[in-house]
């Protein structure tokens, strides 16, 4: 498994999209800290990289990279190799190089700049959303068989993970205003990957703001050990399942 | 400046006290082995030294103007039972004793130093722990209250009672105490014309600092920390509130300063760092908030709409997840010259100051106002945008609140 | 060696196999034959695990091939049209390829083929520039690369050169002789009279017969394979 890990790896890195992103997400990295003399500041850029641009990035290359393998995939069938070993081989490989895209991009400038347990938590997220976002992908490729519909699904995926939810959400709110929905919206946070990973920064970034009556809930929740743990889990989850449903359609996929 | 001038006036007038004046030792096992026998004994004028130990007195009365000295800090025990030290006389001097144990009551207000109706009272340097009040001065004026460290450890808010509690009193000084666990740090109410400089007021479970009707006073280079609802200023004209500290002060209903029904009054060079809101306006009305510095707050400043002509400039606005709220559309109050850090405008003629009007309430905080648990969707992409919309499309956020003259870098304070 | 039981095989309301049964056996070479869209591809690919059958089952040397994966190391497959990653040099495919077997590789490497296709001296050539031929030719270089015990050729001599379909016709000779069995699907069927010895026709997902070689010529009166078929085709 591992050779096919290497192998998609060095024909990510050929590529060179992953490197312009690299580029990209380092230049972005660098100058917000570079250009802004408050490092506060810088973070609260690179949140809207990390919630925005990386998911983004991230479930539309993973879409494309798998259609545009499936000749390497054909080719892999084809030999004497479990089918789940070529699939989380692929996933491994593009989530690791997207990994480690990000961890150089943004992971180091933050480290170097702001290693305050804001900076820190935003990288955390970033990576887990970089992850989650490849699986997410992988689940929306496998599904379908023509390369613009697939494209087309991880897009709107995209949109209803960074902009639709939220506003069903704030629908929900006003719609049942008079209702004590506090509760809910924990529940609900869980079910959109990005929302938990900015609550999560929320806690560090505007834990002044968030102490007042409904954030206190948030921390009450998010702040202890067990909110951590659970929170953490969650989205270990929304790596998980997305790539095992992938790999269950795919070990019954014709080729 | 006033208080301070009469404060070391009236110190100078103790320290020449007539020559015949003779000192008492107290001490255990001696011949004078309890405080109350010495007070009993003395004349005005006199001093009473204390020597280390452990006293049990069943509450101090001093009625004559004498000086209490504690060597070494002497242990002055109220056993859970009693108060420790009644003043009832002009010109008394209280120093170096350590006040435990008082009683406790809800019926009556139980002290460790409790003060009536005097005038020219000194209490410096004592250690007073777990006492239910502090220092309590009732209709007392011209008192200096100073370098006392007050400690209280009450769990709930009926068990415990304010640290340095001031009630119609006029020209004290309230000078380097630092007051910690008890309900309000420093409680002034009818107080006028005092002083309240370099004092710690941290971790109480009440205010910090709570005033009423205390007009013309002045609060200066304190630091209140951790309260559980910050300070409030209250019913009062004529506050001056300079270079203090107001940090972390966290949670609902929780302000760095909370001014309800405040007319003009001062608030200058202050420092606000991490606090739910960091100033509230309620019924405020002529105050001038200059040369402030607010970072990181949850809202740096929010200003109901019944407060009127109110002037906010030469502050700086720094990484506070909003920097102004209101609940109203209509606001009468001006706001010029600050540096915003969420500014986006340009400076074409390079004066320093920003071409481009800053609307400093955001879509999202008119929302969150409306609806606060809709702060779990803060700073997300639809948040942004609303956001963004709104700065080109104004329409929810009231129009004339707006700092015209926005300052393109940060001033130095 | 391979038999295929009922396999039924529907993309969407399409039954491209329908209930086909097959039992190719060691030493044989076997034609697969019919019309364009007669199922013979897919059938393949079943064999070979990159199609999963909806019903019936396949076994390989008398394991199921559902599931399993390792018998694909007694395989080598020539696909129709050679699909490889785009940006990868022959040189890395082949190093890849050999790096991805080697656990399971014993004995040397067959690289005849590799050679008398010239294929050494255009290593760092990247796949999306090789012509349609030159892929067909590491196709089949590939395919032979690990000396395995079935080749599966997808129209093998389709869209190489004569010279080079020549070469590949002898390597298949010869392995044959080895005493593989072999499988060629071809609709060029003058290709096949040579190497043939059973011959299975297929059309419209239907198998209509396997009969060897011999079997068939005695049945139609022909000696040749185009005009044996031919004959079948039209007593139909």
């Amino acid at each position: 498994m591992i050779k096919i890990i290497k192998y998609v790896i060095a024909d990510i890195l050929r590529n060179k999209i992953v490197i312009a992103y690299t580029a990209f997400l380092l230049a972005i990295g660098m100058s917000v800290f570079n250009l802004e003399d408050n490092t506060t500041k810088g973070l609260l850029s690179l949140l809207n990289i990390v919630l925005i641009v990386v998911p983004l990035v991230c479930i539309i290359f993973s879409t494309i990279y798998v259609y545009n393998s499936a000749e390497f995939i054909e080719l892999l069938v084809s030999q004497p190799l479990q089918r789940k070993h070529i699939w989380l081989s692929l996933f491994s490989g593009i989530a690791l190089a997207l990994v480690l895209a990000f961890f150089i991009g943004i992971g180091l400038p933050v480290l170097l700049y702001s290693f305050t347990p804001t900076g820190f938590i935003l990288v955390v997220v970033g990576l887990l959303l970089t992850v989650i976002f490849v699986a997410i992908a992988l689940l929306a490729a496998v599904n379908t068989r023509d390369k613009a519909k697939g494209i087309g699904i991880a897009v709107l995926l995209w949109l209803y993970f960074s902009l639709l939810f939220d506003g069903l959400i704030l629908f929900i709110l006003f719609q049942f205003a008079d209702y004590p929905l506090e509760n809910l919206m924990l529940v609900l946070s869980a079910l959109n990957p990005v929302d938990m990973g900015r609550i999560l920064i929320l806690l560090k970034m505007d834990i002044s703001a968030l102490m007042g009556y409904t954030g206190a809930i948030f921390q009450n929740f998010f702040g202890t050990t067990t909110g951590m743990i659970a929170t953490i889990l969650v989205m270990m989850l929304w790596m998980v399942l997305p790539v095992f449903f992938s790999l269950r359609i795919f070990k019954r996929k014709d080729l | 400046m006033k208080p301070v001038f009469l404060c070391i006036g009236f110190l100078l007038s103790v320290y020449c006290t007539p020559i015949s004046a003779v000192t008492l030792h107290v001490e255990k096992g001696h011949s004078i082995y309890s405080i109350q026998q010495a007070v009993n004994m003395a004349k005005n004028g006199d001093t009473i030294l204390v020597a280390p130990g452990n006293y049990k007195e069943k509450n101090i009365t001093i009625n004559k103007p004498i000086v209490l000295l504690g060597n070494n800090y002497p242990v002055i025990d109220g056993e859970h039972t009693y108060q420790l030290i009644s003043v009832r006389a002009d010109g008394v001097i209280i120093k170096g004793f350590k006040l435990i144990h008082s009683g406790t009551s809800s019926l009556i207000d139980i002290a460790g130093i409790k003060v009536y109706d005097v005038k020219n009272i000194t209490i410096e340097n004592n250690i007073l722990e777990d006492t239910f009040f502090g220092i309590y001065l009732q209709g007392a004026t011209h008192c200096t209250i100073k370098n006392n460290r007050l400690t209280a450890y009450a769990k709930t808010d009926q068990q415990s009672a304010n640290g340095i509690h001031c009630w119609k009193c006029d020209s004290l000084s309230i000078i380097g105490n630092t007051v910690t666990g008890h309900r309000d740090g420093i409680y002034f109410e009818f107080v006028t014309n005092s002083l309240i400089w370099k004092n710690r007021s941290i971790k109480n479970s009440r205010y910090g600092l709570h005033f009423m009707f205390s007009h013309n006073d002045a609060y200066i280079a304190n630091i209140f920390q951790n309260n559980s609802a910050g300070v409030s200023v209250m019913f009062t004209h004529g506050v001056s509130m300079l270079n203090n500290v107001f940090e972390d002060n966290w949670g609902d209903g929780c302000y760095g300063i909370f001014l309800k029904e405040i007319t003009d009054s001062h608030i200058s060079g202050n420092t606000f760092l991490r606090n739910t809101t960091a100033i509230f306006f309620e019924g405020a009305t002529r105050i001038l908030v200059e040369k402030n510095t607010f970072i990181k707050n949850g809202w740096a400043v929010k200003i109901q709409a019944n407060s009127i002509q109110n002037t906010i400039k030469n502050n700086n606005f720094l990484a506070n997840s909003f920097d102004i709220a209101t609940n109203g559309s209509l606001v009468e109050n001006t706001f010029n010259k600050n540096y915003w850090d969420k500014y986006e405008g340009y400076d074409l003629n390079k004066d320093g100051v920003g071409d481009v009007p800053y609307h400093p309430v955001s879509m999202f905080s008119m929302i969150v106002a409306e609806n606060p648990t809709a702060m779990i969707l803060f700073r997300s992409f639809m948040a942004t945008l609303f956001d963004k919309t709104e700065k080109i499309l104004p329409s929810l956020t009231p129009e004339n609140l707006v700092d015209k003259l926005p300052l393109m870098k940060p001033l130095r304070l | 060696m391979i038999i295929a039981t009922n396999v039924t095989k529907k993309f969407g309301r399409l039954t491209v196999l329908n209930n086909v049964s097959v039992n190719c056996n060691k030493g044989e070479c076997i034609a697969l034959i019919g019309p364009n869209g007669s199922g013979k591809t897919t059938l393949v690919k079943s064999i070979l695990g990159m199609v999963v059958p909806d019903s019936g089952f396949i076994t390989f040397n008398g394991l199921n091939i559902l599931h399993n994966w390792e018998y694909r190391r007694h395989i080598g497959y020539m696909p129709q049209i050679g699909r490889y990653p785009e940006n990868m040099t022959i040189g890395h495919l082949f190093t890849m390829m050999k790096d991805i077997r080697k656990a399971e590789q014993q004995g040397p490497l067959d690289e005849e083929l590799l050679h008398a296709f010239g294929l050494p001296a255009m290593m760092e050539k990247r796949m999306r520039t090789l012509s349609g031929g030159t892929t067909q030719r590491v196709s089949a270089a590939l395919a032979f690369l690990f000396n395995p015990d079935v080749l599966i050729l997808d129209e093998p001599t389709a869209g190489l050169d004569p010279v080079a379909s020549e070469i590949l016709k002898e390597k298949i000779i010869n392995e044959k002789q080895k005493g593989k069995l072999i499988m060629i699907t071809s609709h060029i069927l003058s290709e096949l009279d040579d190497l043939v010895t059973q011959v299975i026709y297929m059309q419209d997902g239907n198998l209509l017969f396997h009969k060897s070689m011999a079997h068939l010529q005695k049945d139609t009166g022909e000696t040749k394979l185009s005009k044996a078929i031919a004959s079948v085709m039209r007593n139909q």
